[in-house]
């Protein structure tokens, strides 16, 4: 294959943010996950956990809580005492609508999907009522003194509980009023809080109220008589969430020392029919507060301050013991945060509210497998770019020849010419960008930096012609008739001639720039695509799946090609089915036509179509460079796939020439080295 | 824990019970029902779940029945011996005796034996063994003589030993006691002396057997009061000669030796025996129940009106002569666990043990008054009936005694009262309940009005309940009646924690010269020695010490070995701050049904002075604790648990130097990797 000088950047500065909500919608398997700079991402259970949409984040936006309701529709409320609702075809925020009751701490919808219960800091619990296209507030239950932490509906509808700081209040919901008060021990292993803030309640159909408060206690209340049942005390810290399964045969918590209880109603003795909630296994996952659970039919769900989506299956809800039994933890974003320009050898970042340009440096050395080069020039950080306004950027990129930077956030589009004068870079903002062009979820420049190609979040296609200093558009492919569904990946073949568009959903379109029309559609496939590209010279289109099958289309052919036909045929190697971050993204080079570079979070490959498949016998991946094996014996073991794990966590890679590679990490240490320290536990109590 | 429930009489009208007690009692094919002979004419039929017979019959004039009737289990006959030699079998639709199935034996019958499994086997008085039916296949067969003369069988039983029938009888000549082991199937016998220890000079009194795989353990009960045991192999290993065994010291001194009507002592369970007999101070008799295991008295009954020195134990029954009346107290031993033991189980151990349900049931109370709980019921109906013939009341009694209890004398309401409570009325427990209320009412107008009598009377009627009457514990707190609260807390099934707190200082902070007067229910500290009640400081010499220690007889042994009993850890520790009235309250509280989460807070503002003696309590549980560990079946239990808490803190310290080393070397390791934030390598892909 051959020997690579390795760009290894580690200067990518990204943090996620941290995890606040996590919603598990059991129709169509998919998980709703908040975070605190109030990005909101959806991921599909069903396609290998696969992150498919994303809302991008706003400074005044942050989810306190997110819920599903009737006909899978997305609600999320927050401090700003705002209700959102999220267009979930469109990928945009459908309307906001202010509460009027201050920050929002909780929210919750009813069994039958119905109607929304917002519990705001000033105490009141707002009903609205969903209608087809909007919410419409109610009524107001009977205000309380403080803050409504926590939201709980019966599941006949007729009770909700609401913790609050110090008790719990019972309401009926037909009249409005609160019916008991339960007033929650602050006191915690002798010693007394200050205060009990009830993080979560649970209301169970047999009347039981559970509560998880700051004073590290699990609570089983009777809603009738408004007593208390139970009392477990957890953990020496808040417990601050709880999630019951749909069965309500089991239940989950989460505490601020990171760990996740699993309560189990079990029988008392073996064959009685008497049953008691058990604490059965705990499980640490995360470092840091797990501020948020859910519980699907067969898993765990949790998130938190250390920014993982841990997603836990339970081994007996699990039929098959397959790969997909094994814990998931999610870190990355499954999209591309870094663009890069081969010819000038820039990397651009893309951050929450900046990006940020570099230059990578050089070296005139040689040397053998693993040496580290002596630096004839450092890398550069040519550039801060800050955006205005208090939205995420959604989506960046830079031109090839690395003279365009282009950015998008929900409301603005962004274009910005560079010109570089030795060392000296002057930027100059493009003004007057078109109406239509408010919000990108994906931008693209041709190979040779003269057209510039915009995603919409309305489902069209922009086509826009480069000038010096200046645009044109030139066309907009409509989405077909009656989809609004966003496109969220592109490709564009490096003849400009192809360009090749994939939405959450409906497959793989691919248009002809010169014609300005649409050229074909791959044929639909199951899984969400998770990275595109199309090979020079032969214009064929490799697509990875969620299910990380990856497959090769012949535009001009209008099919697969033999090579993937072959693949399909034989079936990839079962190592490579079972790995679980998907391909984020693909690249080529124009002089290696056989070769394509695909990575994930953990690995790289470089597949080699001129070599034999290899097949579940095959060793996929062997680390260790051949030393005494003669020639036979490696011919007789190489194969396609050529894979490298040294640089993880791996957010880019990209073929900058021939024998050059640049592999962006992001090592978790230092992620965790800018969160705030956790609360120490000893490992080993003696 | 194993206790006794409340006694029942079986009506014995039938029966003419001497003063030797009945001849027998046996089971019958039902698990129900028994054969009861007396020592004159009849057998009778008894369903002890109804209380009566099903059946009597009786032989002529001038007959005597010499051996018990017995139940032949294979065909449902029963068979009966008169006149030593006449053996009758007949069945439920005979009705003379006189007319069933007779054959004449050719020597005289000591006993018949029956037990599930197999046929009766009858046990000759000079020893030799016969099966029914070979008996009945020709009845005048000659019967050989087994014993010597003058040797007299003293005790006798039948096992089954896998699935074969073993008779094991005891014979005893001039002091001599001999065991002999007979295999019936296999006609196999053996001899064995009964070797006794310093005890020689004591007569047995009593014996009881049970049997293990290879070991038919007696046990004997001598006039000395204590219980040996002896061991005797259930396969000799040499039929033909006569060999040893040895008895040895089981209990000590559970019974005075010189009851007037004989000790009885039977096996109960693998841990259990319960003794019938005075206890060695007092003079009334008891049926106790003591743990051998951990030598404890775990329970006991008195029995005032004497008892024939009999005792009888099937399936969960104990039956014995109490006065002239046939008794059965019900025996339960639940498996305790720890849970139990620290109060997790409030309710569980057995609910039976409450003679009413913890709630009033008034469907029952509607129907035929206080169904069947109480022991003399049937004569009580007999007196309702003659009284309400004699004196109709044209206004109900109940309103009667409510306008006496509103104007006349205490004297005069405690009269009407007894009168009325002779009689039970359907509506039995709301009457009852405004008796109560009645008296209270009046107590409150009235302060000098103190119908204290009439209150004990009412709430020893079972039916009260704290519900019923919230007023009468608060009024009895308000004066400090011990007495009363001590009975409220014995009866009183849903007594709130706070209110068992107020009895818990009422009880810890009155003096002990007010102690002294109330008459308090000793029961629950069962008495060894009136010393102890006359000063809380007995000399432990007087003290005859509850189970043994073969090491010694030190202090320290002693006060281990009897825990659970307060007034013997009184004895037996001098500095007990407690004295046996103030022990028996305490025990109350203990008893009542509480759960410490609840109890505990209260326990917080108890005064300095009382927590020596809650200290003292906690001492005491720890003892028991202590007792488990001291018994020899714990030993190798408690070398092993050592062995793995050791293995354990080694595991422990191993694991937390492991994770040291690996801090270390991560440290040495991303130093070693520590690349900086960029480099270039050379990667060579194999």
């Amino acid at each position: 294959m051959g020997e690579f000088k390795v760009h290894r950047v580690r200067f990518f500065n990204y943090v996620p943010s941290g995890i606040r909500c996590v919603a598990y919608n059991n129709q169509s398997n998919r998980l709703a996950v908040s975070r605190t700079d109030g990005t909101v991402e959806i991921y599909n259970l069903s396609a290998n956990y696969f992150q498919e949409k994303f809302f991008p984040g706003h400074e005044s936006r942050a989810t306190e809580a997110l819920c599903w309701t009737e006909g899978q529709r997305l609600f999320s409320a927050g401090l700003n005492g705002e209700i959102v609702e999220y267009d979930l075809q469109a990928l945009n925020v459908k309307y906001a609508m202010d509460a009027f009751g201050g920050p929002i701490w909780s929210m919750t919808a009813s069994p039958s999907g119905s109607q929304l219960l917002v519990g705001c800091e000033d105490g009141s619990v707002k009903l609205f009522q969903i209608t087809p296209d909007k919410i419409q507030f109610e009524r107001n239950f009977d205000r309380q003194k403080s803050r409504i932490l926590s939201l709980s509906w019966h599941p006949s509808g007729t009770h909700i509980a609401a913790g609050s700081i110090d008790y719990i209040s019972v309401f009926d919901v037909k009249s409005g009023s609160a019916i008991h008060k339960m007033i929650v021990d602050r006191q915690y292993m002798g010693v007394s809080k200050r205060k009990c803030i009830v993080w979560g309640v649970a209301f169970l159909s047999d009347g039981t109220v559970i509560s998880v408060d700051s004073a590290g206690k699990v609570q089983f209340w009777d809603s009738a008589t408004g007593t208390l049942v139970k009392s477990h005390p957890i953990a020496n810290a808040d417990v601050l969430s709880i999630a019951v399964a749909d069965q309500e045969d089991s239940f989950v918590v989460g505490t601020a020392e990171g760990t996740v209880f699993h309560f189990q109603l079990v029988s008392v003795t073996s064959n009685s029919s008497e049953k008691q909630w058990v604490r059965t296994k705990p499980f640490q996952h995360h470092t840091h507060d797990v501020r948020t659970v859910a519980h699907s039919p067969t898993a765990l769900i949790s998130g938190g301050t250390d920014t993982h989506l841990v997603i836990r299956p339970l081994m007996e809800k699990v039929e098959v013991k397959n790969y997909d039994a094994a814990l998931r933890k999610i870190t990355f974003p499954h999209r591309c945060l870094i663009s890069c320009s081969k010819k000038r050898q820039l990397l651009l970042f893309q951050f929450a509210h900046h990006l940020e340009l570099w230059r990578l440096g050089s070296t005139v050395a040689t040397g053998k497998n693993g040496d580290i080069l002596p630096l004839s020039k450092n890398a550069d950080h040519l550039l801060h770019l800050k955006t205005k306004g208090p939205e995420n950027i959604i989506c960046s990129c830079i031109s090839s020849c690395g003279s365009w930077i282009a950015y998008s956030t929900a409301s603005r589009f962004f274009l910005y010419r560079l010109n570089y004068e030795h060392d000296n870079i002057s930027l100059k903002r493009v003004s007057k960008m078109p109406a239509f062009l408010r919000s990108a979820l994906q931008i693209l420049f041709s190979e040779d930096s003269k057209k510039l190609f915009v995603a919409s979040n309305q489902g069209s296609l922009h086509v826009i012609q480069l000038l010096e200093g200046s645009f044109k558009h030139l066309h907009a492919f409509q989405p077909q008739s009656g989809t609004v569904e966003a496109m969220c990946l592109l490709a564009v073949s490096p003849d400009g001639n192809w360009l090749a568009a994939s939405g959450t959903s409906a497959g793989v379109h691919v248009y002809n720039v010169k014609q300005l029309k649409l050229h074909c559609t791959v044929p639909a496939y199951n899984f969400p695509v998770t990275a595109l590209a199309i090979a020079p010279n032969t214009n064929n289109l490799v697509i990875a799946h969620s299910d990380q099958q990856v497959f090769e289309y012949s535009i001009p052919d209008k099919q697969y090609t033999e090579w993937s036909r072959a693949v399909q045929k034989q079936g990839f190697h079962h190592l490579w089915l079972q790995r679980d971050t998907p391909i984020t993204h693909i690249g080529f080079h124009s002089k290696r036509p056989m070769h394509i570079l695909l990575h994930d979070a953990y690995m790289f490959c470089i597949i080699d179509k001129s070599l034999p498949l290899p097949n579940d016998k095959t060793l996929l991946y062997n680390p260790l460079p051949p030393t005494s094996e003669s020639d036979v014996v490696r011919r007789r073991t190489a194969h396609a796939f050529k894979i490298s794990k040294i640089y993880k966590p791996l957010l880019f890679m990209e073929l900058l020439d021939e024998g050059t590679l640049v592999a962006v990490e992001r090592p978790l240490d230092d992620i965790i080295a800018q969160l705030p320290p956790p609360i120490k536990k000893k490992k080993f109590g003696t | 824990m194993a206790a006794l429930e409340d006694e029942f009489t079986l009506s014995s009208g039938v029966l003419s019970a001497g003063p030797d007690g009945l001849l027998g009692v046996e089971q019958s094919n039902k698990t129900d029902q028994f054969l009861v002979t007396d020592r004159g004419r009849t057998v009778v039929l008894y369903k002890v779940s109804d209380q009566k017979p099903l059946g009597s019959w009786s032989v002529k004039q001038g007959q005597l029945i010499t051996c018990s009737a017995v139940c032949n289990f294979q065909t449902g006959e029963y068979v009966v011996v008169h006149d030593n030699k006449v053996l009758r079998i007949w069945n439920n639709e005979d009705v003379n005796l006189d007319k069933v199935f007779k054959a004449t034996l050719s020597a005289e019958v000591h006993k018949i034996h029956s037990v599930r499994g197999t046929e009766p086997v009858l046990l000759f008085k000079e020893g030799a063994v016969r099966g029914l039916e070979a008996l009945l296949a020709e009845p005048q067969q000659e019967i050989e003589a087994v014993l010597s003369d003058g040797e007299v069988i003293r005790w006798t039983k039948l096992f089954m030993v896998f699935r074969h029938p073993v008779l094991i009888f005891i014979t005893e000549k001039h002091g001599n006691y001999f065991v002999y082991v007979h295999m019936v199937n296999s006609h196999t016998l053996s001899k064995y002396t009964l070797l006794r220890g310093q005890e020689e000079k004591s007569v047995i009194q009593s014996f009881t057997a049970s049997v293990d795989r290879k070991f038919i353990s007696v046990m004997s009960l001598s006039s000395d009061g204590c219980v040996y045991e002896t061991l005797i192999p259930v396969y000799p290993t040499d039929p033909e000669e006569n060999q040893r065994v040895v008895s040895s010291l089981l209990l000590r001194a559970v019974v005075s030796g010189s009851a007037p009507s004989g000790v009885a002592l039977t096996v109960l369970d693998r841990d259990h025996v319960a003794v019938l007999g005075s206890p060695l101070s007092a003079s009334k008799e008891c049926l106790s129940v003591w743990n051998i295991k951990f030598q404890t008295l775990q329970t006991s009954k008195e029995l005032p009106q004497g008892t024939s020195g009999q005792l009888w134990y099937y399936g969960e029954n104990l039956l014995m002569l109490h006065g002239q009346s046939l008794t059965v107290i019900p025996y339960k031993c639940e498996v305790s666990s720890l849970a139990g033991a620290l109060g997790k189980l409030k309710h569980s151990h057995d609910p039976g043990i409450q003679v009413m349900p913890p709630f009033v049931n008034w469907e029952a109370s509607q129907g035929d008054g206080l169904g069947s709980q109480h022991a003399e019921q049937p004569r009580r109906i007999l007196r309702r009936r003659k009284i309400e013939v004699s004196s109709q009341p044209a206004v109900p009694p109940s309103k009667q005694l409510l306008t006496t209890i509103m104007k006349d004398s205490e004297k005069h309401i405690e009269m009407e009262l007894r009168k009325f409570l002779a009689v039970k009325t359907p509506d039995f427990h709301a009457i009852v309940g405004d008796l109560v209320t009645g008296l209270l009412g009046r107590c409150q107008v009235e302060p000098s009005f103190c119908p204290r009598n009439c209150l004990v009377q009412l709430i020893q009627t079972h039916v009260l309940s704290y519900s019923l009457c919230p007023g009468l514990m608060e009024m009895a707190v308000k004066k400090t009646d011990v007495q009363l609260l001590q009975l409220c807390l014995q009866r009183f099934p849903d007594i709130p924690e706070s209110v068992t707190c107020a009895c818990l200082k009422i009880f810890l902070s009155i003096g002990d010269d007010s102690l002294h007067q109330a008459e308090i229910d000793m029961e629950s500290v069962f008495d060894y020695g009136d010393s102890v009640q006359g000063d809380n400081v007995a000399a432990p010499v007087d003290v005859l010490q509850n189970g043994f220690s073969p090491e010694g007889d030190t202090c320290l042994s002693c006060c281990q070995e009897v825990p659970a009993k307060p007034q013997d850890a009184a004895a037996a520790t001098p500095t007990c701050p407690v004295t046996p009235q103030r022990a028996a309250l305490l025990n109350a509280i203990l008893h009542s049904g509480y759960s410490e989460a609840f109890l505990l807070p209260h326990l917080k503002d108890i005064p300095a002075q009382h927590i020596t003696i809650l200290d003292w309590i906690c001492l005491l549980l720890d003892a028991n604790f202590t007792v488990v560990v001291m018994i020899p079946e714990a030993k190798r239990l408690l070398i092993s648990l050592y062995k793995f808490v050791k293995s354990q803190i080694s595991v422990y310290s191993e694991l937390n130097k492991i994770e040291v080393s690996f801090r270390e070397l991560q440290k040495l390791n991303q130093e070693k990797n520590n690349r900086g934030l960029y480099s270039i390598e050379v990667l060579e892909l194999f």
